[in-house]
């Protein structure tokens, strides 16, 4: 393929991007009374304090692991969105770590990240073998899923952790040295950072360079051709999950003990789907997910500065993660340019 | 002009992926002719025919039917027109009846509903009308090939085809259902049909056709009177060049034996036995032909033997060991190589580059892997010792395996399989869809492996790869094997094919002596 | 336990049965045409979440029941044809479109929510209309049966014959017929002409339109009301009802009422006094402890099969052998 060929895929994401733009500039002129004002506050508000900036990246922090995970499992055509589940039940899980226990901090935290990714396995291990040995429909299972661990996640909220001299729904406060450090002053941006990158770097690693990766892949590609190469698509299933539920489990984990000092989710904090959204745009490349949960964090600080300044919802970033997906992925959109540059190139 | 019923000028198709698979072709027919469209595999025929068909849309030229210009934008645009095809894999809904196939899209109604009284009955005047003779309540999945290839013929008459293309209609036959087949299409080009015959079986297309035109890689090389000209010249045609095709053949080597399949039947999801009681050896050094029409257990036997199923009785044993428990890995590592049937589906990653494609058998061991760690280096170097070896043409080996075509794709796939010299290969339609230069390499190595001492299971519906490539050849009908040569080259074509078919059944004495290889 | 029991063991239980039952029937429905010719359509969820909206923001509007029924039906085929024209002409992998509508519905709701009511959580504020019950003469004198039959919002009596409506378009109309040849073996529908896009459009498109029913019963058939993510994975549970019924009209019915019978339960159960949160879950436990049987026992099918013709093996062999002990 030449030059114009290898540009397409770029230039069709640039061409998407453009059009979900120019949504959210048309829900904005719909609903709010100052269109212009607010639009200026969404695509360039989170750029004017550092503080805002901060929250990007604080914000790209669980995407990035939740990224991951649905990179692993596309990367394995696996459809699983679990992710849900698996970051409320290991918030609340180790939120009792973080209540009931003291050790000192650094291997009180790395604990609780481990326990995290412990919990993350052992609910993905559901999904993982009932689609490997049965070939159960883990995109069914794994949304049961989320809904019945919201339901135990608020069941443990409610009756063992409950704060009850607390006003709202919360927990009882985490133990001071549970808390990772803020390592960039100015914002609230903690050691889970390093965490994630961390993370991204082992996924490449494994994915690209070993053989479970390889093995994981081709299942993927196409899992005949795996199974007649004596490819074992069963145990490739399995380490998909696994890997993306220690991923989700870890990213609740670190959410919970960067972010929060209670545990306070009463609903599903929605992590879980946007790492598919973010898993697409990097083209399930755990290097791309850096950027794309930037990206997706760039987008949600913008949308709740414009609800915090003016009047627009701050759903509105789902119009906007639908629009740029659907573009995204669309393989025919700009089918005909495509076509005719391929034509050209020929000639 | 002179009475062209059909002209396609200039035709030109590019691919998504780049292909150009047909450029600047002029084809044209006249009014009750057999025009055979002729060439190697991948030079375009059926891309053209596709487009004649209305499945594709050229990227230029243009199409007259009558003087009259036309604009297809899917098949029943061409339906529509007269033009009718017969593909080279059989388009019909396994799982419907012979009628309701053959109504499918034009269904007799009563109020809201499908008469299927009438969809039958209609059914029933068509085939007694041309003479193909077929049940109308049977179920498709439960035919014969033949029978399944008479269905779509009367698919393509019932529309009201006037012009009817016939796809590499052979492929699939024995040399007397292609007789019966070519009394077939004289009887409908009497009744005054337009017949194009797409193979690349030059003896057939001297029989049967009026005039033929060549195709090469892509472009038109020629349209002559099929009477004018001769079997070689054709074939210098095709090729671009005097092609000798001839295999160093030594003589076999007879060694111990290597694969040994005893007393096996099976029922699969079935009523009646699929494969019944065959038993048979292959020794190191020889190849085991295994000829048969489609459809008579060569596929289940198959999938037995690679563990894509379980045995259900009897056994089969694989460089000495048992395989009913083995897991395909485990098959392969006592030295056992396969080259699948459905190169897509089972042999490639077709979104993989070329070098992650040929190392998926060997993957996990070194040098290719250390402690888990895959080491690109090796990987690098076989993928392009493979290419230069294969003559696959591609970028290189990082390129990703969907830009090849057909013959090339295939090449990596008999790479991979024979780069481990294993001790037993299976080869399942080997050359299938593979153009004449990638066959005569994959041949030429299949034959390599043999001299050095493999035993190799060839099956092939390829009448002429089985015959010159086989040492030893079994002929299976039924389920059964009905034959056993053990010399092929003394066989004539005619003969094998009536062993095929059924009529010709040798005594199971000569038969059992294919057990001991 | 026994308080269970006397909870269940009521008419009032089993005609709940039918009532939560109705959406996800529907919905499953839908879920058996569009999978019939080949494109699964997973945003069920999605579809059934906007027509209950516009079902209650029209109906509100109009003062007319019907006028909102209308606006939910147009909104779920609308829906329903813009994922038709992304996964069939742009291309886009069905899944991915289908978890982008959901996201989009989604959030889009709760801003046409909030610019229609200024409430971010619920309709309560409006007065939007609600679908009339029906009390069938005769029937509802029956004992026990009549309470169960007779009574029923309007929309569960249109979901059983929907499922009588659809087994017969599949099986039996011209429509059907190709929606099936297409799903099986879109090449060979395509060569006798079939224009296997317009199936495909055409099956996603009524898949909405039943989806839709759906999603206007939960705003309009029992409440009168409009919250934020009210379909609470309903439409998921009919994805898996279907699954478990095999794309069969009769077997994904069946699913589907065994689903609305846990979601019945927990509601029969949760006014014991059990916690809240945890009875909540049981209508998820059922679908993912029927995925978990339906799966093993469908693999459990091929083992079983290889048995049975291992035995058959064996008697033939032991039959050779006798008539040969014999001769």
């Amino acid at each position: 393929m030449d030059n114009k060929s290898r540009l397409f895929p770029v230039v069709r994401t640039a061409a998407a991007l453009l059009i979900s733009f120019a949504t959210a500039f048309l829900i904005i002129v719909c609903v709010s009374k100052t269109p212009l004002e607010s639009f200026y506050i969404f695509a360039i508000g989170p750029f004017t304090k550092m503080r805002y900036i901060g929250n990007i990246v604080e914000y790209a922090i669980p995407v990035i692991f939740s990224g991951l995970g649905m990179a692993v499992l596309f990367q394995a055509k696996l459809v699983n969105l679990g992710g849900e589940g698996v970051f409320y039940i290991s918030a609340a899980i180790v939120s009792f770590a973080a209540i009931f226990f003291i050790m000192p901090a650094f291997i009180h935290q790395s604990a609780i990240i481990l326990l995290g990714a412990v919990i993350g396995m052992a609910v993905m291990s559901i999904p993982a073998f009932l689609r490997a040995k049965y070939n159960g429909s883990e995109l069914v299972s794994s949304l049961m899923l989320n809904s019945i661990l919201l339901g135990v996640g608020q069941y443990l909220l409610n009756t063992k952790l409950r704060d009850s001299n607390a006003g709202a729904q919360v927990s009882y406060k985490f133990v001071p040295s549970t808390a990772m450090p803020v390592i960039v002053p100015g914002t609230k941006i903690t050691s889970g950072l390093l965490v994630a990158l961390a993370s991204v770097l082992i996924v490449y690693i494994l994915l690209y360079k070993t053989k479970w990766g390889y093995m994981l892949r081709m299942s993927g590609i196409n899992d005949e051709f795996a199974k007649y190469s004596g490819i074992s698509t069963f145990a490739a299933v399995v380490l998909a999950h696994l890997v993306a539920g220690a991923l989700m489990g870890m990213g609740g984990a670190v959410e919970t003990i960067s972010m929060h000092k209670r545990f306070e989710w009463t609903a599903l904090p929605g992590y879980g789907f946007e790492g598919c959204m973010i898993a697409m745009l990097a083209n399930n490349n755990p290097i791309g997910v850096i950027g794309a949960s930037l990206f997706v964090g760039y987008l949600h600080i913008g949308a709740d500065l414009v609800a915090r300044l003016s009047d627009v919802p701050t759903e509105m970033i789902a119009v906007l993660q639908c629009v740029i997906l659907l573009l995204v992925s669309a393989e025919g959109f700009l089918q005909g340019l495509r076509q005719r540059w391929i034509e050209q190139g020929v000639k | 002009m002179e009475d062209y019923i059909l002209q396609m000028q200039q035709i030109t198709k590019i691919y998504g992926n780049g292909i150009v698979a047909n450029k600047d072709v002029d084809f044209n027919l006249k009014q009750g002719e057999i025009h055979a469209l002729v060439g190697e595999n991948g030079a375009g025929k059926s891309t053209l025919m596709k487009i004649l068909f209305g499945m594709e849309k050229p990227s230029a030229g243009k199409i007259l039917l009558s003087g009259k210009e036309l604009n297809m934008n899917s098949s029943n645009d061409a339906i529509a027109n007269g033009i009718g095809m017969v593909h080279q894999h059989f388009m019909l809904v396994e799982t419907f009846t012979v009628a309701e196939n053959i109504t499918l899209g034009n269904e007799p109604k009563k109020g809201l509903f499908v008469n299927t009284a009438k969809a039958v009955e209609f059914t029933k005047e068509l085939s007694e009308k041309y003479n193909l003779p077929i049940d109308p309540n049977a179920i498709v999945k439960d035919l014969p090939v033949g029978m399944r290839q008479k269905i779509e013929i009367l698919k393509a008459l019932a529309r009201g085809a006037r012009i009817l293309i016939l796809d590499e209609p052979t492929a699939v036959l024995t040399p007397q259902e292609t007789d019966q087949l070519f009394i077939e299409l004289l009887n409908l080009k009497n009744q005054g049909y337009t017949i194009v015959f797409i193979s690349h079986k030059i003896r057939e297309v001297k029989k049967i056709s009026d005039r033929l035109t060549v195709m090469r890689e892509g472009g038109h090389k020629g349209v002559f009177i099929t009477a004018e000209v001769s079997e070689q010249e054709i074939s210098n045609q095709i090729v671009g060049w005097e092609v000798n095709i001839e295999l160093d053949k030594k003589s076999r080597k007879k060694g111990d034996i290597r694969v040994q399949v005893k007393h096996l039947s099976y029922y699969g999801s079935n009523d009646v036995l699929v494969l019944d009681d065959v038993s048979f050896s292959v020794r190191a050094g020889t190849i085991l032909g295994v000829a048969g029409v489609q459809g008579n257990g060569q596929v289940e036997l198959i999938e037995l033997m690679t563990r894509a199923r379980d045995i259900e009785t009897g056994q089969i044993k694989v460089n000495g060991k048992d395989i009913a428990k083995l897991s395909v890995k485990q098959l392969r590592d006592t030295g056992c190589s396969y080259v699948p049937e459905d190169r897509m589906r089972q042999g490639v990653g077709a979104d993989a580059s070329i070098k992650e494609n040929v190392i998926s058998n060997q993957y996990n061991k070194p040098p290719y892997c250390q402690n888990g760690m895959i080491q690109q280096k090796p990987i690098d170097d076989f993928a392009d010792r493979c290419i230069s070896e294969y003559e696959i043409r591609c970028g290189s080996s990082a390129t990703n395996l969907s830009m090849l075509s057909g013959g090339n794709m295939q090449k990596v796939v008999v790479a991979r399989e024979c780069s481990t010299n294993p001790a037993v290969l299976i080869a399942e339609q080997p050359t299938r869809g593979v153009d004449i230069g990638a066959a005569h390499i994959i041949h030429e190595r299949i034959l390599k492996l043999r001299d050095a001492g493999s035993a190799v299971l060839l099956i092939s519906a390829d009448l002429s790869e089985i015959m010159r490539l086989s040492d030893s050849l079994i002929v299976m009908y039924d389920g059964k094997i009905v034959a056993y040569f053990e010399n092929p080259e003394q066989v004539s074509e005619q003969e094998l094919g009536l062993c095929m078919l059924g009529s010709v059944k040798h005594d199971p004495k000569q038969i059992r002596r294919i057990v001991n290889g | 336990m026994e308080n269970v029991l006397r909870a269940i063991f009521t008419t009032d239980f089993f005609y709940s049965i039918f009532r939560v039952a109705t959406p996800i029937l529907f919905a499953s429905m839908g879920a058996v045409v569009a999978n019939t010719a080949g494109v699964p359509n997973v945003a069920l969820e999605g579809i059934m979440l906007l027509a209950a909206f516009l079902g209650m923001m029209f109906s509100a509007i109009s003062g007319s029941a019907f006028v909102g029924l209308l606006a939910a039906l147009v909104g779920g085929i609308l829906c329903a044809g813009v994922i038709a024209f992304f996964v069939l002409y742009y291309k886009t992998k069905m899944i991915l479109s289908c978890i982008a509508i959901n996201t989009l519905i989604s959030g889009g709701t709760v801003i046409l929510l909030y610019m229609f009511t200024g409430d971010k959580g619920t309709s309560a504020s409006v007065a939007s209309k609600v679908l009339p019950n029906i009390e069938i003469p005769l029937i509802k004198s029956i004992p026990i049966l009549g309470g169960v039959i007779s009574g029923h919002n309007v929309l569960t009596y249109l979901a059983v014959i929907s499922v009588v409506a659809v087994y017969f378009f599949i099986k039996r109309t011209p429509v059907g017929y190709h929606m099936r040849a297409v799903g099986l073996d879109a090449n060979a529908a395509e060569s006798v002409g079939v224009n296997v896009n317009r199936v495909k459009v055409l099956a996603l498109l009524i898949s909405g339109f039943l989806a839709a029913f759906g999603g206007a019963f939960m705003s309009m058939g029992y409440v009168n009301w409009f919250s934020r993510d009210m379909v609470a994975g309903r439409g998921w549970i009919a994805v898996a009802a279907e699954a478990m019924g095999q794309t069969t009209v009769i077997g994904t019915a069946i699913a589907s009422l065994l689903f609305g019978a846990a979601d019945a339960l927990s509601n029969a159960v949760s006014a014991l006094g059990w916690s809240s949160e945890l009875v909540r879950t049981i209508p998820y436990c059922a679908t993912l402890i029927g995925l978990i049987m339906f799966s093993i026992r469908t693999s459990g099918k091929a083992k079983g099969r290889l048995k049975t013709n291992i035995a058959r093996h064996e008697k033939a062999k032991a039959i050779k052998l006798n008539t040969l002990k014999k001769s």
